[in-house]
């Protein structure tokens, strides 16, 4: 848990990006690490540089989480642009990640 | 014996009633239990209970719910009389984790984020038990065997080491095809399974209970009755041992005297009576009889009846002079009316005992007992109901008359009653019909009356407005009496004996008589006898006077005749008077 640092909270430098991404995360959990990875390969992919990913540690405040909603881990969840939408698992998924997203499977080819 | 101390200690208490028996002491502690279930088997109610339990009583715990709304599963509580609102800040924490509909499942996904914030939460308030409600709906989430299997095993692990005794709940739906591989699964890695069914039989339902498996504990197997009552979840188990007590040897009045007398001098402290016989045979009478007598000792009573409204029973009581009406106002009495169809032997059961415990009765009448028996019950209802009622009344030393309805007037004898009462009574008492001359009328007797000596003689059952009496039965021509036919009887002899009555007063008159008339005569004879005496008396002393005048006469004439000097002797002159 305290190793969390390792682990990047902000990994894009625009702020005020168009594409705001929350990501929940078991401290070092192996479907954490993935989905992190996941989410980061594909957002770069999609969106270059106008991309943000928060990623919130629930171990250390559990009911936060909760209250958000946040039972199971990884799960993110697309602040923006609206609607919210919110996958859980490691993302290992690619097609059922972009049908989430709404974006079209064979634009990824 | 250290050896199942030990087991005890590794328990916690349900705080559900017949739960903690059948498990011999309860939960296994800081180990995981499965509760199984089809729909509406009450697992919700059970695992929470069992928490609610425990945060009554220093073990706060964490309701997990995968199905419900936290908010729902709270206001339903409420109905059971539990206030969940006191205890919910530090004692009872309630986690919403429904999945929510607009999720996607994107790859695979863990519970170890849940399990370990889980973690900081029971830290936090020392929590002791936690449930995990439908488990079931979480799993279905990962859509693969084996990713449910290696999340259940994360989840066991977990419970053992934070040492929190867990309940996961989990639909079992029997008529569902697919059976779920990780329920399987679950069955074996679990240290304690119980099961949990809702079936309707004869358009009853009714809830059981069983344990399937409880790893290191003994365990009663066999399926109880689960009742969801006013104050919520209650295991009706049929205990295997009678309670060991001390016999009393008190007596107490049946209301009846000439019963009593039959019985030796009333029943038994303590001992269960039954009333046998055919409808309108005067069996409530008699349980008034003995409800009436109770009252008046001052003893505190309990009538459970069952279709009928208590105004009912006690006015129709009245009518034969037994007015408990003072005793139900001032509560020393109370009547309970149920409702013999609406519910199975199990569900009756469990209502007798709530009663019993309420009211705390010293004198218990049920009646009848047919009814708590009703036809939904299966052959094992039947055969332990007697007998838990037994252990239960027994148990409290209360003294328990019920009534039996025997469908035909014959049964008496015969072994094989409805319910298997008889083997279990301490005193059994029958009424019957006696048709004779165009007339029905009631007759009883004691069939057995353990540990005393009673009659065996057939008494006639009479009722009037003035009360309940027995009356001798006059047996004729090898026919038993009763009725008109009674009172004929009764007047004839009568008549003959005051016959016989009169004759000898009159015999003893006539020699009466006869003695005075001898009494009579006697005295005239007595008279008659005082009469000769004094005749001869007279006849005496006249004689003597003459005697001397003659003698007298003679010396003179003697000496006027101045002859001879020889007198002659006396002698001489009385031998010539004699001759």
């Amino acid at each position: 848990m305290n190793n969390i640092s390792s682990i990047p909270k902000h990994t894009s430098e625009i702020s005020a990006a168009t594409h705001v991404f929350r990501l929940y995360i078991a401290g070092e959990a192996p479907n954490s690490i993935l989905a992190l990875h996941n989410l980061k390969a594909l957002c770069l992919e999609l969106y270059r540089d106008d991309y943000r990913i928060d990623v919130v540690d629930v171990l250390l405040s559990p009911e936060k989480a909760w209250a958000e909603g946040v039972i199971v881990t990884p799960m993110v969840l697309r602040v923006s642009p609206e609607p919210v939408v919110k996958i859980i698992g490691n993302l290992n998924n690619t097609d059922q990640v972009l049908g989430a997203l709404g974006l079209v499977i064979k634009d990824h080819d | 014996m250290s050896n199942t101390q030990q087991i005890e200690l590794n328990k916690i208490q349900t705080g559900i009633r017949g739960l903690d028996d059948i498990t011999n002491g309860g939960l296994p502690k800081g180990r995981g239990t499965l509760l199984a279930g089809g729909p509406g088997c009450g697992k919700t109610v059970i695992a929470l209970q069992i928490l609610v339990h425990g945060a009554k009583h220093g073990e706060p715990g964490i309701f997990v719910t995968f199905e419900e709304d936290s908010s729902r599963i709270i206001t339903n509580a409420t109905t059971f009389g539990w206030n969940l609102s006191e205890l919910e800040s530090q004692k009872l924490f309630f986690l919403d984790a429904k999945p929510r509909p607009d999720i996607v499942c994107a790859g695979q996904f863990d519970l170890s984020s849940l399990l370990a914030s889980l973690k900081v939460k029971a830290d936090q308030m020392m929590a002791k038990r936690i449930v995990f409600d439908s488990i079931d709906v979480l799993l279905s989430l990962l859509d693969d065997p084996l990713a449910e299997r290696r999340e259940l095993f994360r989840l066991n692990d977990w419970l053992i080491s934070s040492g929190l005794t867990g309940i996961i709940t989990c639909k079992n739906n029997d008529s569902c095809q697919s059976r779920l591989d990780y329920q399987d699964f679950m069955q074996y890695m679990v240290d304690c399974m119980i099961f949990l069914r809702h079936d309707v039989d004869n358009r009853l339902a009714h809830r059981t209970m069983r344990i399937i498996k409880y790893r290191g504990s003994s365990f009663n197997s066999r399926e109880a009755a689960l009742l969801l009552g006013d104050t919520g979840a209650e295991v009706i188990a049929f205990t295997l041992s009678l309670p060991q007590l001390s016999a009393s040897t008190e007596r107490i009045s049946s209301g009846i005297d000439r019963l009593d007398s039959m019985l030796g001098s009333g029943y038994y402290r303590g001992s269960a009576v039954v009333l046998s016989g055919a409808p309108g045979t005067a069996k409530t009478t008699l349980c008034g009889c003995f409800l009436l007598a109770a009252c008046e000792r001052g003893e505190r009573s309990l009538f459970i009846g069952f279709d009928e409204p208590a105004q009912e029973i006690v006015r129709n009581l009245r009518s034969v002079g037994i007015d408990l009406g003072p005793y139900v106002d001032s509560g020393l009495l109370h009547i309970q009316s149920l409702r013999s169809s609406v519910s199975g032997t199990e569900e009756h059961m469990g209502m007798v005992r709530k009663l019993i415990e309420t009211y705390q009765p010293r004198c218990l009448v049920i009646d009848p007992l047919s009814a708590i028996v009703n036809s939904h019950s299966n052959d094992e209802a039947l055969r332990r109901m007697p007998e838990q009622l037994l252990a239960l009344t027994k148990s409290t030393g209360i003294t328990m008359i019920c009534t039996s309805l025997l469908a035909s007037n014959n049964d008496a004898l015969n072994e094989d009653t409805n319910i298997h009462i008889s083997t279990v009574a301490d005193t059994w008492i029958h009424i019957s019909y006696a048709m004779l001359a165009g007339e029905r009328n009631r007759s009883l007797t004691i069939v057995k009356s353990r540990g005393t000596e009673h009659s065996n003689q057939v008494r006639e059952l009479i009722l009037n407005s003035s009360g309940v009496s027995l009356a001798d039965v006059y047996q004729a021509g090898g026919e038993v009496l009763m009725g008109t036919a009674r009172w004929q009887k009764e007047t004839a002899e009568k008549a003959t004996e005051d016959l016989l009555l009169a004759s000898v007063v009159h015999k003893r008159r006539a020699i009466e008589l006869a003695q005075a008339e001898v009494n009579a005569r006697v005295e005239v004879l007595q008279v008659e006898l005082a009469v000769k005496e004094a005749e001869l008396k007279l006849l005496l002393a006249t004689e003597d006077t003459r005697v001397k005048l003659s003698n007298l006469s003679r010396d003179e004439l003697w000496s006027k005749r101045s002859g001879d000097d020889l007198k002659p002797s006396s002698e001489n002159w009385h031998i010539d008077k004699e001759c």
